[in-house]
C-alpha cells in the first residue's frame, strides 16, 4: 500500500493496464518525454516504449479518430486531452463514430478508448482550463462519462475504463489532483462503471456530487452533523449511464436531496438526475430537489472563478433550506 | 531565401476519353482477363446504382447518392487493394465496396435503412461508409497505425470526395500520416462537385493533390475515369505504403454524372451541356472500345454481361425485399458490449413501446 495524490493513481492505473495488456497504448500532446503537462504519464515512455506511448501532432479530433481506427484494429488506445477546455473538437469523434461503431455495424466493429483529460476550476488558470464540460460528453450515446472523487477511486475507475469494451470518457477533478494522498493498493482491482458511490450513509438529506465537488460535500455532511442534520454523500463517480436506483434508495430513505455541480445549471447533469427523483421518487420527496451550480456563463476568469464556483456557505445553505421542510 | 518546395503535379493516363492509348500499357494491363474483370466490375456498379435509384424513386429505399460516371475511382482502388488491407469508404464508393465482396442486397440493406447492412460478410475489417464528410480520414490514420505497430504489411486505404479536402481532420489526418510515415493512401474522389459547389470554390489550390506536398507525402493526380490509371496509380502507391515508404494522394479527377444523391436536383446550378460533355468522357464507354478493339470484348458479350448484371441486381432485390425486419431491440442491444445495468428500464420502454404500437395497428 502506498500514500498516492489522485494524479499518481491515475498515472499507476496506467502503468498497471499497460503491464498487463499490450495493446494498451497511450496518445496525446505531450504525454512522452514530457510525462504530459500535469505528469499523469511520467514514466510510461521510459518503461514501456516509444510504440506504446505516442506524442501525437496537435489535433484533439484527430486523436480521438486515430482512437476509432486503432480500437477497431484491436488495440485499447487511452488518450488524453491537456486542458477540458480543447476537448471539444473531439466531440464530433466520439458523437459521430465512438459511441456508434458498434451500434452501426451491429457488432461487427468496436473501438475500446478511454478519452481522459482534467477538468473543473479552482486552479486559477488561464481561460479555458476551468472548465466543467461532463454534460456535454454524458449526452452522447453510446459513450460511458466516468468521474473520480479520490486517488483510490480514480485507479479503480480508470481500470475499469481501460478494460471496457466501450469508448468511456474519463474527467479529472484537476483541481483535487494533488489536493489529499489516500492508500491505494496496486492490485489491479477494478471498480464497477456504471455505479455510484454512497460515500456517507445519511438520514435526512441526500447530497449528490462528483469530482472536485466531493470534498466540499463531505465537509458540509460534517458541519450538517454537528447540526444534527444526517446526510447521506453520494458520489455519482459514472455520470453515464447514470446509476438511478442507487439514488432512488437514497432518496427514499432521506426525502431531501441536493445536487452540487461545478457546470453550469441549465440542461446540466443536475437536470437530469432531479428529472429522475421527480419522475420516479417524487412521493418520497419531504422537500423540493435543489441544486447548487455554477451559473449560465462562460467560466470567468480567476478573479471571479470562486463566486462562479459552488462552495461550502452555499451547499450548506441549500441543505438547510431543503432541511426546512419537514 | 531556401526553397523548399518546387513542385510539378503529375497527371496520369493511359486510356483516353475516345478508347485510345495516351502511354504503354503497365505489364499487369496486358492480361486481357484482368481488363475485363474491371470492367464488368463497373458495369455491374452502374448496374446497381440504377436500380438503387429507381428504388428510391419507387419509394422501396432510402436516399441513396450514384457513382454514376465515377465507376473507375471505386473499381480501380478496390483492385488495387489486396484483401487483407482496408478499405474506408465515404458514402459513394459502393463500387469499391462490391469488389472488395460487400454483397448489393447489404448495400440495399444499409441504404434501406437497416443498420444490418454494414454487418457484412464480406471484408469483415472494412469500415462502413462514412457520412460526416472527411471524419472518416482519422479512423484510417488509426487503422494505419496499427498495421505499423504489428509491423503488419497491410494498407489502410481512405475514400473521400473534393469537396472533404476542405476539412480539418482531413488535413490532421495526413499530417499525422505523414510525420508517421504510415501505410495510407488516400484516394480524392474529385468529381468536380460537392452537392452543388464546385471544385473551384472549395480550394485556391490548383490541384488537390499538391496537398500532400505540405503533409511530406508525394501527391498524384490520374485520370479517374480511366480504371487503367486508377488501378496502376493507386496501386503503384499502396505497394508504396507497404514497403513502409509512407502515406500517399491520389486525385482521382474524374465528373459526377448523376445528382449529388436522389434528394439533389443538379439542374438548379450546373448546365445539362456540361453534363453531356462529360458523358463524352465517362469510363465504362472507353474501356469497351478499346477491349472491342483488342479483340477482348464484342456485342454478345456485352449482352450478356448486362443480363447476367440485371439477374444479379435483381436476385439481390428481392433478397433485400423479403428480408424480415430486424428485432426493435437491435437499437439497444448493439450500443454497448453488454447492456449497462441503468439502461435496462429504456430497454423494458421499448419493449412495451413495441407492444403498444402494435396494439394500436390491430385496432
Ligand atoms: C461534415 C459534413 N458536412 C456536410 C454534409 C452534407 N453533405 C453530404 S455530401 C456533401 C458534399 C460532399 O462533397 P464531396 O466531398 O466532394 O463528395 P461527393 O458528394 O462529391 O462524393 C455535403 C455537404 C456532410 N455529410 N458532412
Ligand atoms: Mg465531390
Amino acid at each position: 500500500m502506498t500514500a498516492m495524490t489522485l494524479v499518481e493513481a491515475v498515472r499507476t492505473a496506467l502503468a498497471r493496464a499497460m503491464a498487463e495488456d499490450p495493446t494498451v497504448l497511450v496518445l496525446g500532446e505531450d504525454v512522452g518525454k514530457d510525462g504530459g503537462v500535469f505528469r499523469a504519464t511520467e514514466g510510461l515512455l521510459e518503461r514501456f516504449g516509444p510504440e506504446r506511448v505516442l506524442d501525437t501532432p496537435l489535433s484533439e479530433a484527430l486523436f480521438v479518430g486515430l482512437a476509432v481506427g486503432l480500437g477497431a484494429q484491436g488495440f485499447k488506445p487511452v488518450v488524453e486531452f491537456q486542458f477540458d477546455g480543447f476537448s471539444y473538437p473531439a466531440i464530433d469523434q466520439l458523437v459521430n463514430h465512438a459511441g456508434r461503431l458498434r451500434a452501426r455495424t451491429r457488432g461487427r466493429l468496436s473501438c475500446p478508448m478511454v478519452v481522459r483529460f482534467p477538468y473543473g476550476g479552482g486552479v486559477r488558470a488561464p481561460e479555458h482550463h476551468s472548465e466543467s464540460p461532463e454534460a456535454f460528453f454524458a449526452h452522447i450515446p453510446g459513450v460511458r462519462t466516468v468521474i473520480p472523487s479520490s486517488p483510490a477511486r480514480a485507479y479503480g475507475l480508470l481500470l475499469a475504463a481501460i478494460r471496457d469494451p466501450d469508448p468511456v470518457v474519463f474527467l479529472e477533478p484537476k483541481r483535487i489532483y494533488r489536493a489529499v494522498r489516500e492508500e491505494v493498493v496496486d492490485d489491479g482491482r477494478a471498480l464497477p462503471l456504471d455505479r455510484c458511490f454512497v460515500l456517507r450513509e445519511g438520514r435526512d438529506l441526500t447530497l449528490v456530487a462528483w469530482g472536485a465537488m466531493i470534498p466540499v460535500a463531505l465537509q458540509a455532511s460534517a458541519e450538517l452533523a454537528k447540526e444534527g442534520v444526517s446526510v447521506e454523500v453520494i458520489d455519482i463517480a459514472t455520470l453515464k449511464p447514470l446509476d438511478c436506483a442507487t439514488l432512488l434508495d437514497s432518496v427514499a430513505k432521506t426525502g431531501r436531496c441536493v445536487i452540487v455541480h461545478e457546470a453550469p445549471p441549465s440542461f446540466g447533469p443536475g437536470a437530469e438526475i432531479a428529472a429522475v427523483l421527480a419522475s420516479e421518487g417524487l412521493f418520497s420527496l419531504l422537500a423540493p430537489v435543489l441544486r447548487v451550480t455554477a451559473f449560465d456563463v462562460p467560466t470567468p476568469l480567476p478573479r471571479l472563478e470562486e463566486l462562479f464556483l459552488p462552495a461550502l456557505a452555499d451547499v450548506l445553505e441549500a441543505c438547510r433550506r431543503a432541511m426546512a421542510h419537514r | 531565401m531556401v526553397e523548399v518546395a518546387s513542385f510539378r503535379i503529375e497527371r496520369i493516363q493511359y486510356l483516353r476519353a475516345d478508347g485510345t492509348l495516351a502511354a504503354p500499357l503497365p505489364p499487369w494491363a496486358e492480361d486481357g482477363e484482368e481488363l475485363v474483370r474491371l470492367y464488368r466490375a463497373m458495369v455491374l456498379t452502374r448496374a446497381y446504382d440504377t436500380k438503387a435509384v429507381n428504388l428510391q424513386r419507387t419509394g422501396r429505399l432510402g436516399t441513396v447518392a450514384s457513382s454514376l460516371g465515377q465507376e473507375a475511382v471505386a473499381v480501380g482502388t478496390a483492385a488495387a487493394m489486396r484483401p487483407q488491407d482496408v478499405l474506408l469508404p465515404s458514402f459513394r464508393e459502393q463500387g469499391a465496396m462490391l469488389y472488395r465482396g460487400v454483397r448489393i442486397e447489404e448495400l440495399l440493406t444499409f441504404w434501406g435503412g437497416d443498420e444490418r447492412g454494414s454487418n457484412w460478410s464480406g471484408p469483415r475489417e472494412d469500415f462502413p461508409v462514412c457520412i460526416p464528410v472527411g471524419t472518416h480520414a482519422p479512423h484510417a490514420a488509426g487503422v494505419a497505425t496499427a498495421f505499423k505497430l504489428r509491423r503488419e504489411p497491410r494498407v489502410a486505404v481512405c475514400m473521400l470526395g473534393d469537396g472533404a479536402t476542405s476539412k480539418g481532420d482531413v488535413y490532421e489526418a495526413w499530417n499525422l500520416a505523414g510525420v508517421w510515415r504510415l501505410p495510407m493512401v488516400t484516394v480524392v474522389n474529385n468529381n468536380q462537385w460537392a452537392i452543388s459547389v464546385p471544385r473551384s470554390a472549395q480550394t485556391a489550390a490548383a490541384t488537390l493533390a499538391q496537398k500532400a506536398i505540405a503533409c511530406g507525402m508525394p501527391g498524384v493526380q490520374v485520370d479517374g475515369n480511366d480504371v487503367i490509371a486508377v488501378r496502376e496509380v493507386v496501386g503503384r502507391m499502396i505497394e508504396r505504403a507497404r514497403a513502409g515508404e509512407g502515406p500517399a494522394i491520389v486525385e482521382a479527377v474524374t465528373y459526377r454524372l448523376s445528382d449529388h444523391t436522389t434528394a439533389d436536383d443538379a439542374r438548379r446550378y450546373r448546365d445539362d451541356a456540361e453534363v453531356s460533355a462529360h458523358w463524352k468522357e465517362e469510363p465504362i464507354a472507353r474501356l469497351r472500345t478499346f477491349l472491342t478493339a483488342r479483340g477482348l470484348w464484342d456485342k454478345d458479350k456485352e449482352e450478356q454481361l448486362l443480363a447476367w448484371c440485371a439477374r444479379e441486381v435483381e436476385s439481390a432485390v428481392e433478397a433485400y425485399l423479403a428480408r424480415a425486419p430486424a428485432p426493435a431491440t437491435d437499437m439497444i442491444d448493439y450500443v454497448f458490449a453488454e447492456l449497462p445495468a441503468p439502461m435496462r428500464a429504456q430497454r423494458a420502454e421499448l419493449v412495451r413501446r413495441v407492444a403498444r404500437r402494435a396494439e394500436g395497428a390491430e385496432r
